[in-house]
């Protein structure tokens, strides 16, 4: 059910917040012992608050925008009270003693929150097969990985367990998982959603963004996290549009770039990349215009990324050492035995290996050569893709080369787990905001994404191209079809 | 001629760190509060919880491009927060939010004076590097034993964790112990007068630490450079300089090498000693902090500020001479705080001669300011009834006797010292006939002395003013009775 369709059975009283509420928490009892999307699931709070927005209507009061909206939360997003956990056994019993700024504004506009949903390690990993609390798998095949690092946002939406979850993206961690589980996923602008109580991972990259399983939800779901917090130095004063607004203005007149280097990757699937061409012609027969445009450095985000990202990696996590919270290694002898193993215990290999690459990325004799040369490349891709935007308003690439891989594939092959997020990068390098949404499907029946890049700060237009599409499309009357859960 | 060797000469430069007196901390609310139980000035941004984020508290970024004008150094448009990493437990996040290559301010210079007792008191211009903000780390409480050494498990505090910081960096221009503690004392000096920091060395609000090499003459290379920690006085600076400069001497000239490395200053023993050997240097892996934008100081604030910054000990030195005609060493004592200067301006002002205004001040009421633990601005003595009783000194109307007398009252309570003065009518008597007749009487009462005067004992002068002083309790004019009474008594 859409947010807005929700809105209205509340309003007009043909369903409570509460039945609402407790459908979701059937279905997560139902599916989750085998997708594992939920780490913890907090029942008892969601039936409480969703009896608070049934009582709220009964007493005639105006509802929130997400009144008794159920919602699964990333656990690298601090909820006060109750355990956030970055999948990390660092952080297995961390309880934070504040909330994020976005889900604090998701709570004030009636949202509930059903539960902390699955990750990577710190949100590092394009599969959440690293999550030191077991993977979760993808709802249309659970043999296969539901991408990562907010695997189980998606993957809890593409089943039914909630109706939208929230996620975090530095490098495609919404817009890849979105494209393996068939759901929509949007990464806003770097700075247009605070980032105050998110985890970091790369601060300079991480934004945190929805999952739903329709484009006008996710436009919803911005108008409520948007806007600027003066708790992140970082975050954008400009001011925020009803994202709603332009969804349904046609398409005619809006120009759109292909992205030539995009198509030419080695590692693109047929299938894929058929897929997504055949999108990009229904939307010329939607009335846009397509343009083939050239962004010489887009395939160079990748090591750029694998540079930067580690860099602020590296300093994000030097906190955990033991001293004041989170996972402390026991009958350390010294303070120096008591930092290493704490953190030698306490961090899985993939945020062991990162921390490593950042270190040595920013040490002296390697810096230049390494982190210094990366910014350059960053600002060069930057200017590909101002450039870009002169001539369109809209770019296009697959989301991601393949569909969802087994579970596995990748694990012992960093480099081909890394490669995932090739054509996610380049936005989050540039800070630009991108969607995700589904497209078609492979011969296996798995969901195909569809990556839209818009310059800075116009989501607006990003969702209204992708809710023309989705409108004619038809894509998402594609559910999981009960193969392998009810 | 056989050449002769050049005299030994010491390089001194210091790192000055200075608490910034904000309220809160650099980049959150918590409160920056000194001495209070371990732990109660902490949130979630001063502890580093994950997925907090600094904010920069504006009144530091003021403070600090104050300072920096006050330094007379180039205030950058742009510059910007990097991260210094390391792993130590009083650094909640383990590393230090810093400014590296782009600080808030570089190249200036202050004005010394340099006084020494025995020497002629000089002028120094000393170079200064470059001011940045940074945070401050925590404490680190060592238990189970009152010495690192043999305790057996640490306590840390994060009260003073994130509070802010700005680093002062001379250039090495400093050539002695005594140049080296001036060199602190007028920057503390000037902090204060800003009204930026309390520069409290024993709460440690101001910090300095000294790099010191020795050479031979003013064109050799530099010697080693060793790094000295731990003074918290200036004059624990001078002699911790003075120190490690002999030390240094010795070991060249007996053939012994002076290792880098950083060494304690030890009160107690007047020494100092290695703390640990920095033959590699630290590799900070230095980043500008993504969490933080960029710095930006406006033409247009930054001129705002300058303007407001009040006149500074250098300049009030000079003007007291020149303008004033004080002493350098009242200057000095006067200037040292901006409480006193205040004070001392608005008794001249007031219209009192500023020699006289210059000698109440830092004798009587400076004697009690210190003794009471006042602050000059506390005072109820105000600059204008001080001026009132320094006037009515110059116009004869009280002795100095009697203003010293009254003096205890008035700077407990206050009050206008020509109002007490006719109340209990302490006023000088110069009319000449009425002393002109109380010499008559004296003269009649001692026929003896007078004879004795006259007949060449002129020490007797003495003996009839105090008669005179008795009668009139000391208030007759001791001038103008000095005067009468050689006339009379000389017939």
């Amino acid at each position: 059910m859409a947010i807005a369709e929700l809105r209205q059975q509340l309003i007009r009283g043909e369903v409570s917040a509460r039945e609402v509420t407790q459908d979701q928490l059937d279905r997560i009892a139902a599916v989750d012992s085998t997708l594992h999307a939920f780490l913890d699931v907090t029942a008892e709070r969601a039936l409480a608050d969703a009896e608070r927005i049934d009582k709220a209507r009964m007493a005639g009061e105006e509802l929130p925008p997400l009144a008794g909206v159920p919602l699964g939360i990333k656990d690298n997003l601090c909820t006060k009270g109750i355990r956030t956990t970055c999948s990390s056994k660092m952080l297995e019993n961390f309880v934070p003693p504040y909330e994020s700024t976005v889900t604090n504004r998701l709570w004030k506009a009636g949202a509930v929150l059903l539960g902390k949903t699955n990750l990577d390690e710190f949100a590092m990993g394009s599969s959440t097969e690293t999550s030191a609390f077991g993977p979760t798998s993808n709802p249309w095949d659970i043999t296969r990985v539901p991408g990562g690092s907010s695997g189980g946002s998606a993957a809890a939406v593409a089943s039914g367990e909630c109706i939208a979850a929230m996620g975090s993206d530095t490098g495609g961690s919404i817009r890849q998982p979105a494209s393996f589980c068939g759901v929509v996923g949007l990464k806003p602008t770097y700075g247009r959603v605070s980032r105050w109580g998110l985890v970091a991972f790369a601060s300079s990259l991480d934004q945190i963004g929805p999952f739903t399983s329709c484009v006008a939800d996710a436009a919803e779901l911005m108008n409520v996290i948007a806007g600027h917090d003066s708790n992140d130095s970082t975050s954008l004063t400009a001011p925020v549009p009803d994202y709603c607004e332009k969804l349904r203005e046609p398409l005619a007149g809006v120009r759109i770039g292909l992205i030539k280097e995009c198509f030419q990757q080695e590692g693109l699937n047929s299938e894929v990349k058929e897929s997504v061409l055949a999108a990009a012609d229904s939307l010329r027969s939607l009335g846009a215009e397509l343009i083939e445009v050239g962004c010489p450095r887009f395939n160079d985000g990748i090591a750029t990324y694998y540079v930067i990202a580690p860099s602020e990696a590296s300093a994000n996590l030097a906190r955990y050492d033991g001293v004041k919270y989170g996972f402390r290694s026991e009958g350390a002898e010294s303070l120096l035995s008591m930092t290493s193993r704490s953190r030698a215990e306490g961090f899985g290999s993939e945020v062991q290996r990162r921390i490593l690459i950042g270190t040595y990325a920013l040490s002296a004799g390697y810096v230049d050569a390494y982190y210094k040369k990366a910014q350059q490349v960053r600002t060069l891709i930057r200017r590909d893709f101002d450039s870009a935007f002169e001539q369109v308003d809209v770019l296009l690439t697959p989301t991601s080369p393949t569909t969802a891989f087994q579970t596995g594939a990748h694990l012992d092959d960093p480099l081909a787990m890394y490669l995932a997020d090739l054509l996610t990068i380049p936005a989050n390098l540039a800070g630009l905001p991108a969607i995700s949404l589904p497209c078609g499907f492979d011969s296996a029946g798995l969901p195909i994404g569809l990556q839209l890049i818009s310059n800075v700060l116009d989501e607006s237009r990003l969702l209204q191209v992708a809710y023309q599409y989705e409108q004619t499309a038809n894509v998402m009357a594609n559910k999981p079809d009960g193969k392998f859960i009810p | 001629m056989p050449a002769t060797i050049a005299e030994w000469e010491a390089v001194i430069g210091l790192e000055t760190h200075v608490q910034l007196g904000t309220e809160s901390k650099i980049f959150t609310g918590a409160s920056t509060s000194f001495g209070d139980n371990p732990n109660t000035h902490i949130d979630p941004v001063v502890c580093g919880l994950p997925g907090t984020l600094p904010v920069l508290n504006k009144k530091v970024l003021e403070y600090a491009v104050k300072a920096a004008l006050a330094l007379n150094l180039n205030i950058a448009e742009h510059s910007k927060f990097d991260r210094k990493q390391y792993f130590y437990p009083d650094l909640p996040k383990n590393y230090q939010i810093s400014q590296f290559d782009q600080p808030i301010a570089e190249e200036g210079w202050i004005d010394v004076e340099v006084a020494e007792k025995g020497k002629d008191t000089y002028v120094k211009k000393i170079g200064i590097e470059r001011l940045h903000m940074e945070e401050d780390a925590g404490k680190l409480v060592h238990a189970g034993s009152d010495r690192l050494a043999g305790s057996t498990y640490s306590l840390v505090d994060y009260n003073r964790a994130g509070v802010a910081l700005a680093e002062i960096v001379s250039k090495p221009d400093l050539r002695t112990g005594r140049e080296a503690a001036e060199y602190a004392s007028e920057i503390r000096r000037i902090m204060r007068y800003l009204g930026v920091s309390d520069g409290n060395m024993q709460e440690g609000s101001l910090r300095c630490d000294v790099n010191i090499s020795v050479r031979r003459g003013p064109k050799a290379p530099f010697g080693t450079k060793v790094e000295i920690k731990n003074m918290n006085s200036f004059s624990a600076i001078q002699k911790a300089c003075e120190y490690e400069i002999s030390r240094q001497i010795k070991a060249y000239e007996s053939g012994e090498p002076v290792i880098q490395e950083t060494r304690l200053w030890d009160e107690g023993k007047q020494l100092t000693k290695s703390m640990r050997s920095k033959e590699g240097s630290s590799d900070y892996r230095y980043f500008p902090d993504p969490d933080l934008g960029p710095i930006e100081v406006t033409e247009e604030l930054r001129e705002a500020w300058r303007n407001e910054l009040p006149e500074l000990p250098a300049a009030k030195r000079i003007r007291y001479v020149e303008e004033l005609s004080l002493s350098s060493y009242d200057a000095r004592v006067l200037t040292d705080e901006l409480s006193m200067a205040s004070y001392f301006e608005d008794v001249v002002k007031a219209g009192a001669a500023a020699k006289l205004a210059s000698n109440w001040i830092t004798g009587d009421i400076a004697a009690y300011v210190n003794a009471n633990k006042l602050n000059f601005t506390e005072l109820p003595f105000s600059p204008k009834d001080l001026a009132e009783m320094i006037k009515l000194i110059s116009s004869g109307k009280i002795s100095g006797k009697i203003a010293k007398e009254i003096l205890p009252e008035l700077l407990k309570a206050g009050g206008s010292p020509e109002k007490i003065i006719d109340e209990r009518g302490l006023g000088m008597i110069s009319d000449p006939s009425t002393l002109s007749d109380m010499v008559d009487e004296l003269m009649v009462d001692y026929p003896k002395e007078v004879e004795a005067f006259r007949g060449g004992k002129k020490k007797l002068q003495g003996f009839f003013v105090g008669q005179l002083m008795k009668i009139t309790s000391g208030k007759a004019d001791p001038k103008l009775a000095n005067q009468i009474l050689l006339k009379k008594l000389l017939g």
